[in-house]
């Protein structure tokens, strides 16, 4: 039962990631992306991560991807047109790929899976906060700032107006 | 696991259904008239000239960096307000900490004008 | 196996009729409000008291015609009521209505699935919400959706932070996401409501989910005034109704978690829980009506700077206060 709803998912996942990179119109691609966002919460709910599950729909169907269509939609025209799939680095790219392929297939295949029998914790999100705030507080707080840096460079990027207009900042 | 979501499933089947059949029956219920004006963009009277997508204000856009970037502190929020009580002081010394840091960004862009909007 | 599936759907079936029946009560309720706050009478002719009006509008709605505007896109132009629509039903799940009882030696909770992630599913529904709104202005093709639609989802996401915040210090306090188990928390006496001891949250809390709505005084997005509509504007008959009727919803489960969360959801002496429920739901309906009522709606740069520079500060400073006050 669980296998098959994992099998849907699974598929789900990957058709709608595909169709991210194949289609044409960037705001579909966007909203695709959502579902491939959508069936990988699923997975997390069937592997019983509820709380990374609703973190998932929050943050990246909830913020992230509404981030993408603000900044699709920011760009000029770019919905209305069809956009070029490929460019001239095609059978550069063609040959990484490939090479990627086969390096993840080999890692698949030769790394053994190690399944722990331990039993998950009842309620898994107070494990996560647990670990969090004692085993892992230094990355907890280093996130802070690496947060911080996005922030900020998101908006010396975007409030760039050229070196002409010293007078700026006062809007 | 299964418990808990499988009646979640027939609520979302529920509402699946009704909001088919809203939007669908006044297909058959409905007249249909034929006339060129009605299934054009509405625009107070005029005929629409040009695509109604042009570009966004930034505003827009900076909103949502900020927005992602807080969403992100609540999430952090969220399992350390749960066991708060068992970490005690040493927990809102780490949580003080992280929200300090994210405010500095956030003096930042109120600094930076980012939410005025006029 | 059978039986514990035949109560589940059971529970479901009737959960989601009353809520279908609510939806189409609060819009006769809000209309008679809103007249009797006018000095007006308000809808009154069909049925006592205009009881039968929403029945008569929605068969009105169905035999409108349904149309698709020809710039428009197809398929996300369809989607986009649904997903407005849909969130808010779906959000009730985790709601309690009334305390576990016994039927037939078999303790059946009434509410439709505790999940252990209670609140953060709720947020997560009114993250998707989001979508219903840039999808209906984007795939109209017509300039004021787009704005209302644009106006519309910063206006959501700013309050969004508001609405996780203000319930970090209540969720200090109850230890748990599950809506159920924080309804039980506070049982046994009007003292243990978590207003008492969250009021900052309470309201804090209450004006986001106004905003989230979409509700005067925030309803910015659909600014008749100045926007036609807003994201809806090119939207014909039952489809408009669903936008329409979403908005409802949303105020109606808003109600329902803000009853659970902060007043203690089903519990109260002597008549039965279901009753206290839905007399809490009603009136903080009523409060959604009244405030509509009195208060004019704001410009689109105040809502922002409202959401950012007053609601945020302050949700920081409550989960302080209540973090040192909880270990001093």
């Amino acid at each position: 039962m669980s296998m098959l709803i994992f099998y849907i998912l699974a598929i789900v996942a990957v058709v709608s990631a595909l169709m991210v990179v194949t289609l044409r119109n960037v705001f579909h691609s966007a909203l695709f992306l959502v579902l491939t966002l959508f069936s990988v919460a699923g997975i997390y709910v069937l592997l019983e991560a509820e709380f990374l599950a609703a973190v998932q729909v929050l943050i990246y169907v909830g913020a992230i991807t509404i981030l993408m269509i603000f900044a699709i939609m920011l760009t000029y025209q770019i919905t209305s047109k069809s956009i070029r799939q490929v460019n001239e680095q095609v059978i550069p790219a063609v040959i990484i790929v490939l090479v990627f392929f086969v390096l993840s297939l080999v890692t698949l295949i030769k790394t053994s899976w190690p399944v722990s029998n331990k039993s998950l914790p009842g309620n898994n999100t107070f494990e996560i906060g647990r670990q969090l705030l004692s085993t892992y507080v230094i990355p907890f707080e280093v996130v802070s700032i690496v947060l911080l840096i996005a922030l900020i460079g998101a908006i010396i990027i975007s409030r760039q107006d050229g070196p002409s207009r010293p007078g700026q900042e006062d809007r | 696991m299964f418990e808990t979501l499988f009646p979640i499933f027939v609520l979302a089947f529920f509402a699946v259904l009704t909001v088919l059949i809203m939007f669908y029956l006044p297909e058959i219920l409905g007249p249909k008239t034929k006339s060129k004006r009605k299934y054009s963009p509405y625009e107070c009277g005029l005929i629409p000239q040009t695509d109604a997508r042009e570009r966004i204000p930034i505003k827009f856009y900076l909103i949502a960096i900020a927005f992602v970037v807080f969403d992100l502190e609540v999430v952090f929020l969220y399992p350390w307000a749960i066991i708060y009580k068992d970490l005690g002081l040493f927990g809102l010394f780490e949580m003080g900490l992280f929200i300090l840091i994210l405010l500095l960004g956030f003096f930042y862009i109120v600094g930076k004008g980012v939410l005025k909007w006029e | 196996m059978l039986l514990s599936i035949f109560i589940d759907v059971v529970k479901v079936i009737v959960v989601f009729a009353g809520f279908m029946i609510m939806i189409a009560y609060t819009t006769w309720f809000e209309r008679r409000m809103v007249a009797f706050i006018q000095s007006r009478l308000g809808p009154n002719r069909v049925g006592p008291a205009g009881l039968l009006q929403p029945i008569a509008d929605a068969f009105k709605l169905l035999f409108k015609e349904p149309f698709l505007p020809e710039k428009s896109n197809k398929v996300l132009f369809s989607l986009a009521p649904m997903i407005a629509f849909i969130p808010p039903i779906l959000a009730v799940a985790v709601v309690p209505i009334g305390d576990t009882i016994t039927i037939a030696g078999r303790k059946v909770e009434l509410l439709i699935s505790d999940l252990n992630i209670g609140i953060l599913y709720v947020f997560a529904l009114g993250s998707i919400g989001v979508y219903g709104l840039v999808l209906a202005g984007w795939s109209s093709n017509s300039k004021y959706s787009l704005l209302g639609g644009l106006r519309s989802s910063a206006q959501m996401i700013s309050y969004e932070i508001g609405l996780g915040l203000s319930v970090v210090g209540l969720l200090m306090i109850a230890q748990t996401f599950s809506i159920a188990e924080i309804v039980r928390q506070q049982s046994g006496s009007v003292l243990n409501w978590y207003f008492f001891k969250q009021p900052v949250a309470f309201f804090l809390f209450f004006i986001c989910a106004m905003a989230e709505s979409n509700r005067l005084p925030f309803d910015l997005p659909e600014a008749e005034s100045e926007l036609v509509a807003g994201y809806h504007t090119e939207y014909p008959g039952m489809r408009f109704a669903l936008f329409f009727l979403g908005e409802y919803a949303h105020m109606i489960t808003v109600s329902m978690v803000t009853a659970s969360l902060f007043f203690g959801g089903w519990s109260g002496p002597f008549l039965p829980p279901i009753v206290w429920f839905l007399i809490k739901v009603v009136a903080f309906l009523f409060i959604y009506v009244w405030v509509r009522g009195t208060l004019p709606r704001f410009r689109y740069d105040q809502l922002m700077r409202f959401g950012w520079l007053v609601i945020f500060p302050l949700t920081l400073v409550n989960i302080l206060v209540t973090g040192l006050v909880m270990v001093l």
